[in-house]
């Protein structure tokens, strides 16, 4: 997934290889994660796939199933890997992630601290921002859930930068050869207070913490413990609101039938490509908010370890 | 030549071990060649001072002659070189005047905020006995003033405010906690010592100077980063026309692999002052160039091959002379007084950089080699902040450059350039998983039964529009 060897790297003349990660879109709500391994196929709506027609291909290739239906290969990122990972908790998502990695002043190099892994969603986007010389350190309690975890990021390529833990950390707190080294830690648990003072003796000075929590009594708990040696505590929500877009005709013809309100189907159709223009009236490329939003995914509350 | 001076966490007990020197001898690690633990200040290093809790920021660098005013009161700067980041100051009076020291708070926090009673003995008090008629103070002017000649410390003179203050006792503890503050910042100023990333760099310029980094806020900012999945060892083609904020950010995630190139149309480059904030080593700095569109595109020609050469030299010649300047000493971004939004500091700095003949650090003309390398493999990424130009005559020229399946992310802040562009490339056909994003922002105020969202709130981070490159069948 990510260019740690340039060989791998996407480029004009780099193709899809046997073994290769794909990422195989339909629609920008239904993508899919292939493992490319000649002699298999994808069979979906559009009909069969073989992955011997993609071998050799450069990514980002239209290729066609037996029926003429067609599908996108794409180069997989954290990005499209949060969209297409099997979910064994829930996960975080674009807008968070990327507010957490840069609040938590993460660059090459650092040494981070996690806690649960859940699905890896994040755990994959600290791996890209750590990378190359640094490295994460994530912990689940859940035995099966972090040996998935390992097996994701087998599959993505990031097992050099990942370790996953069996730990409870909110019960034993982080382990003792880290005092002292975290730049940065991340806490997605149920009670982070309980983890709260062992992230303290793992942070350098001036290192900085990080705790999602859904509900707002958690994080006046967390807040109330963090108070004794943490300083710059600031709790914030961010939520991402998306706009579809479309071209209609407004206002020219007097008679109009209405052609504005396209029903849904048709309108992402269009998407893709379909020229729904037609020689009448005069377009008007349009713009409004999706109508379903996520509302609330957690607060994220930050904290920077007293410099004493 | 020794490379490789980026923050390396691989040895960390040698570094630890190193910071200890370092914290012994600041004075002597000031060339950038020197490994440099990024936790500790150095002299000629960028900081970013917050005072008052971000009352006041100010960027300056630590020279030997550089110096900060808080009130009427002018202090040196040296004593905050060899200090770790995340320290705490306050103004004492010296022997030679007003400097200043370290300040250690307790663990247990200073002012008694975090006392878990509040509660109970809130409920008793309340606002009934407040009159506003500004007679609740009885300590003068003069009083203050004599106080000072005869050495109090800010914190004696609030402790002795509150002392005089006939409604002090009868405020609830939220209040006397806002008075004790408020009181505090006036006479009592700290400065934090902060290290310059694009987090806070980006959250001062917002704050403070928003439309020189077109209003670009960070969550917004850290949006761009993730969906043109910038990442170490990638090739990053930007247009920054937000002060260089764009491209100090791309390369902070670098970490001084791949390149961060920084194209423009015509031929005359965007300023990216901003970039000279960020503590950059040598080697990342040698990661940020710049390359007009035209050669990006163009198939190489004679001419281009002798201009490379020449900034070759020029290239060689500011590495000699990495020393940083230290006549640029403070870069003030809050001055009240500067109205003018036309005299830009960091500008103003760089031409003194240049007139005391010392070239930028970052930002060299791309080397033909490296245009060559892009010509034949394509940018990894593109991410794109320019209010000023055309987007979609900008994207039809730039997204050819841009390897298949690299992502892409568009800044702006109106929506309709935005959705024109969009409908374009879906109509062209070249790209798919196009979104156009607007982030939200909400902080909240988290304390004892006193937790709510900020009544003030930022309500526009602009518009991202991002997508995918797919090849042309």
């Amino acid at each position: 997934m990510l260019p740690m060897d340039p060989t791998k790297k996407i480029s004009f003349t780099h193709s899809i290889g046997d073994g290769d990660l794909v990422i195989v879109y339909e629609r920008h709500d239904n993508m899919k994660a292939v493992k490319v391994c000649q002699g298999t196929v994808l069979q979906n709506r559009f009909g069969v796939f073989k992955h011997s027609d993609w071998i050799g291909k450069p990514f980002g290739s239209k290729v066609f199933s037996n029926k003429g239906g067609f599908v996108y290969l794409l180069a997989p990122t954290p990005e499209l890997w949060t969209l297409v990972l099997s979910h064994r908790t829930q996960i975080l998502y674009i807008a968070d992630i990327s507010f957490v990695i840069m609040y938590l002043e993460i660059v090459p190099g650092c040494l981070v601290l996690e806690s649960g892994t859940g699905s890896g969603s994040l755990t994959t986007s600290l791996a890209r921002a750590v990378a190359p010389t640094g490295h994460v350190y994530t912990f689940d309690f859940h035995e099966q859930r972090a040996a998935s975890a390992r097996e994701d990021f087998e599959k993505t390529g990031l097992s050099s930068l990942v370790t996953v833990g069996v730990r409870d950390i909110q019960g034993e707190g982080f382990p003792d050869e880290f005092f002292g080294l975290a730049d940065s830690i991340f806490l997605d648990l149920p009670q982070p207070w309980l983890a709260i003072p062992s992230a303290g003796k793992m942070l350098r000075p001036d290192g900085v913490l990080c705790s999602f929590s859904p509900c707002i009594e958690q994080v006046q708990r967390a807040c109330d413990t963090l108070r004794s040696n943490f300083t710059d505590i600031r709790t914030f929500e961010v939520l991402l609101r998306t706009y579809e877009v479309r071209e209609g005709k407004m206002g020219c013809s007097q008679g109009d039938d209405g052609n504005l309100s396209l029903p849904r189907k048709r309108r992402q159709r269009s998407n893709e490509g379909n020229n729904v223009q037609d020689s009448l009236g005069c377009p008007t490329v349009m713009a409004r908010p999706c109508s379903e939003a996520k509302g609330h995914t957690g607060y994220l509350t930050f904290a920077r370890l007293k410099c004493l | 030549m020794e490379l490789d001076l980026f923050i390396s966490v691989q040895p960390l007990f040698a570094m630890r071990s190193l910071l200890a020197t370092i914290i012994k001898m600041p004075q002597n690690n000031s060339q950038p060649g020197s490994i440099q633990n990024p936790r500790v200040t150095w002299e000629g290093c960028s900081v970013l001072l917050d005072i008052n809790d971000g009352d006041r920021l100010v960027f300056a660098r630590l020279s030997a002659g550089s110096t900060l005013k808080i009130g009427n009161k002018t202090c040196s700067l040296q004593p905050l070189v060899g200090c770790p980041f995340g320290s705490l100051f306050q103004i004492e009076d010296g022997d030679k005047g007003p400097c200043l020291s370290r300040f250690i708070p307790s663990v247990e926090g200073s002012n008694g905020e975090e006392k878990g009673d509040f509660q109970s003995q809130e409920i008793s008090k309340d606002n009934r006995a407040l009159v506003d008629n500004n007679k609740a103070q009885s300590l003068t002017g003069e009083d203050i003033d004599a106080m000072r000649r005869q050495g109090a410390t800010g914190d004696e003179i609030v402790d002795a405010l509150i002392a005089n203050s006939a409604t002090f006792e009868n405020k609830t503890l939220f209040s006397q906690e806002k008075y004790r503050l408020k009181k505090q910042k006036k006479y009592a100023p700290k400065v934090l010592l902060r290290r310059p990333f694009a987090r806070c760099i980006c959250e001062a310029y917002f704050k403070k100077y928003p439309v020189r980094i077109g209003f670009l806020r960070v969550d917004t900012l850290s949006l761009l980063l993730s969906m043109a999945n910038v990442s170490s060892n990638s090739d990053v083609l930007v247009v920054d026309m937000v002060g260089g904020l764009l491209t100090g950010a791309v390369a902070e995630r670098l970490g001084g692999t791949g390149y961060v190139c920084n194209t423009y149309p015509g031929v005359t480059p965007y300023p990216m002052d901003i970039v000279r904030i960020f503590n950059f080593s040598e080697e990342v700095c040698k990661r940020i160039v710049r390359s007009p569109l035209t050669e990006l595109s163009l198939p190489q020609s004679g001419t281009s091959e002798a201009i490379h050469q020449r900034e070759g030299g020029l290239n060689m010649e500011s590495l000699s002379n990495h020393q940083m300047s230290s006549t640029v000493s403070v870069e003030e971004i809050s001055s009240p007084s500067e109205k003018e939004m036309s005299d830009l500091i960091p500008e103003t700095s760089d031409s003194l950089v240049n007139k005391s003949g010392k070239s930028r650090k970052a930002g060299n003309k791309a080397s033909q080699q490296a245009i060559d390398l892009w010509k034949e493999n394509g940018f990894s990424s593109l991410l794109i902040a320019a209010p000023e130009v055309d987007i979609w005559s900008l994207l039809k020229d730039i997204l050819p450059l841009l390897s298949h399946s690299a992502p892409f992310v568009i800044y702006h802040q109106y929506l309709q350039p935005l959705a024109t562009c969009m409908h374009n490339l879906q109509l062209e056909k070249m790209a798919i998983a196009l979104q156009i994003s607007e982030p939200w922002l909400r902080e909240y105020q988290v304390l004892p039964s006193r937790t709510h969202p900020f009544m003030q709130m930022n309500a526009f981070g602009g518009y991202i529009l991002s997508g995918t490159k797919i090849c042309s069948s």
